[in-house]
């Protein structure tokens, strides 16, 4: 029971920063019903530029305080990771627009190999580590044989990712921008002809993607503590699986979503084997795709006559 | 010629007296020059020349497929005429050439609305934020481009209470307040086309553009469009130019009629002229101009026409 508690725990926080990718796949292709091949490479290089700013801050600096340090290299990797964000939407995505469907995804495979790519060459191709920042942790419960602890480090990526889901919800729900991106993505003519600027909304939709998967990017390295340049692959594609899971264009979806793939994968590698469970997650994707396409909490589509 | 005091901004001339054509609106709030839309071999409107007078209802009628979608889309910038000039004067004389202005631009700065044949509202959208969509670029601004509105400030909130305040109005004016927080989609028919105009008109068009608002409406529903046109016209002062098939709405309230076919111009003109019209009639029935007097007799019209062929 303990350890089944643990690992609970664990499938959690591993949840929470899947389902932080997923929020960027789910509002891309809400917007503009593309997926986003690149988004897991966004995620990866922005755990690089959280390491960098790091280093420079914690090495270079000389700044102590964990608190300080933490916050300046979530804001710095957000903004920067935001401005990529901007810049490949710009480059590789608006100029195919109202090309034929395949288009921009093709271009995001290729904006995905090539961020890797960029990466490697600029990084190096062995994993990067960064001193733990966060050792503390809480007791939950003890016992002579077991106990159940859970650190800093996961209190606050299931915080984070619980603020934000919900910052985000609100967003899209509540204020007018959100009003804007829920119509481009239902008619994108009849919006522009409403007076809503749809490549501004477009771009600035992936302007937040790209800040959330900042968000996972240094909570990863946070987490894990190493980062290397093809660390965007497997969970892009895993958070891309939560956000099909979870019901594509929705936002509690995609969370949701994240912590079943998250909490699947960890019980598999707890109580199975750990080798398979790459298998297990992504053997939900199938199941899903065939018995419920529109996900948990996802709109089933409407045929349009 | 003085200079107008209009300010000159991106695809804005300067203003310039309405140049004056008999029998035309003396104030034009949109003046189509010479409009020409080619599709491939195609002429969809050719040499097409109108005005739409500040204040008014113009119908643009004509058989189906005389090019009357065409020259809309072409106003609200869907389609580059091939050829030809679209001129808006606003009241303070400021003036843009829509067939230059990008598809959002055409809402926003020359305050152009339209609503299209078939029915495109966000029909997951509950009616209230279909027409708080519509109010996007006040409430943008207000928001500080939203970081205000998370953040839950003053002045969005006063902003947005005032966009809800007039979305309450419109959602009333068309008798839909027991429904304001459904999804616009499970809306009947005739509801979900006047909360379309309820839409078009929250962007404060000078210029409101229907596409067939009358389309699969039944008589009583016709009616109100009626009301709810003329109330448009006479409350906010909004010109409105309308597609209409159904002749009960275009004869009862418009103040000009403009009649294509063939993508071509044939008669311009009060309802009373149009309903005279032989060309008009010819075009209507399918005939040449000088079998008209005998096919109207055929069809039992005999004697309505005024005869006057060219």
């Amino acid at each position: 029971m303990e350890f089944f508690a643990q690992q609970f725990i664990n499938g959690l926080t591993l949840g929470s920063i899947y389902g932080l990718i997923a929020l960027g796949y789910t509002m891309v292709f809400g917007i503009i019903g593309m997926v986003n091949f690149a988004h897991g490479d966004v995620f990866m290089l922005s755990s690089f530029i959280a390491l960098i700013f790091f280093l420079i801050l914690t090495s270079w600096l000389g700044l102590t305080s964990v608190a300080l340090v933490f916050l300046i290299v979530l804001v710095l990797a957000m903004i920067l990771t935001a401005l990529w964000g901007w810049a490949i939407e710009r480059v590789a995505y608006r100029p195919l627009r109202g090309s034929f469907r395949l288009a921009p995804l093709i271009s995001a495979i290729g904006v995905s190999i090539f961020l890797s790519n960029f990466v490697q060459v600029v990084q190096g191709a062995r994993n990067k580590p960064v001193p733990p920042l966060v050792r503390d942790v809480i007791v939950l419960y003890q016992n002579e044989q077991y106990t159940v602890t859970l650190s800093y480090k996961q209190a606050i990526i299931m915080t984070t990712t619980a603020l934000l889901l919900a910052g985000f919800w609100y967003l899209v729900q509540r204020t007018s921008f959100g009003r804007a991106q829920r119509a481009c993505e239902q008619d994108r003519r009849m919006a522009a002809l409403l007076g809503i600027n749809v490549d501004r909304t477009i771009s600035l939709t992936f302007v937040l993607g790209a800040a959330l998967a900042a968000v996972a990017g240094t909570l990863y390295l946070l987490y894990y503590g190493v980062v290397s340049f093809s660390d965007g692959f497997v969970p892009g594609v895993k958070a891309f699986t939560a956000a099909v899971l979870g019901g594509i264009g929705s936002l509690p979806g995609a969370v949701l979503g994240g912590l079943i793939i998250g909490l699947i994968e960890t019980f598999w590698s707890a109580y199975f084997s750990i080798e398979y469970k790459d298998v297990a997650a992504f053997l939900i994707l199938i199941v899903v795709l065939i018995f419920k396409p529109s996900g948990i909490l996802g709109r089933p589509e409407v045929e349009k006559v | 010629m003085t200079l107008a005091t209009g300010t000159t901004r991106l695809a804005t001339v300067q203003d310039e007296p309405p140049a004056a054509m008999p029998g035309g609106p003396v104030d034009p709030i949109l003046v189509v020059d010479h409009l020409t839309m080619r599709f491939g071999g195609l002429t969809a409107v050719g040499d097409l020349s109108f005005k739409v007078g500040r204040g008014d209802i113009t119908a643009l009628i004509g058989p189906n497929g005389a090019g009357k979608t065409t020259v809309f889309n072409c106003i609200t910038g869907f389609y580059k005429p091939t050829e030809g000039m679209i001129r808006l004067r606003q009241e303070g004389g400021e003036t843009y050439l829509l067939e230059r202005l990008p598809g959002h631009d055409v809402n926003r700065l020359a305050r152009v609305a339209r609503t299209f044949q078939n029915i495109r509202l966000f029909p997951q959208m509950t009616v209230l934020e279909n027409l708080l969509v519509a109010m996007h670029k006040p409430l943008m601004r207000a928001s500080g481009f939203s970081l205000a509105g998370i953040l839950g400030l003053p002045v969005y909130r006063r902003a947005q209470e005032a966009a809800i305040a007039k979305a309450a109005a419109w959602i009333e004016r068309i008798g839909l307040t027991h429904r304001a927080d459904e999804p616009a989609g499970d809306l009947p028919y005739g509801d979900q086309r006047r909360l379309e105009i309820a839409r078009a008109m929250c962007t404060d068009p000078v210029l409101l553009c229907l596409d067939e608002p009358a389309a699969g409406l039944n008589p009583r529903e016709s009616a109100d469009l009626n009301t709810l046109l003329r109330m448009i016209r006479d409350e906010y002062g909004t010109s409105v130019l309308l597609i209409e098939h159904d002749m009960s709405v275009v004869m009862q309230i418009s103040d000009r009629i403009v009649v294509l076919d063939y993508g071509i111009k044939i008669a311009d003109g009060t309802p009373d002229e149009i309903r005279n019209d032989t060309r008009v009639i010819a075009a209507y029935l399918g005939v040449d101009d000088e079998e008209v007097a005998a096919v109207e007799a055929e069809v039992g019209l005999a004697g309505t026409s005024a005869g006057t062929t060219a």
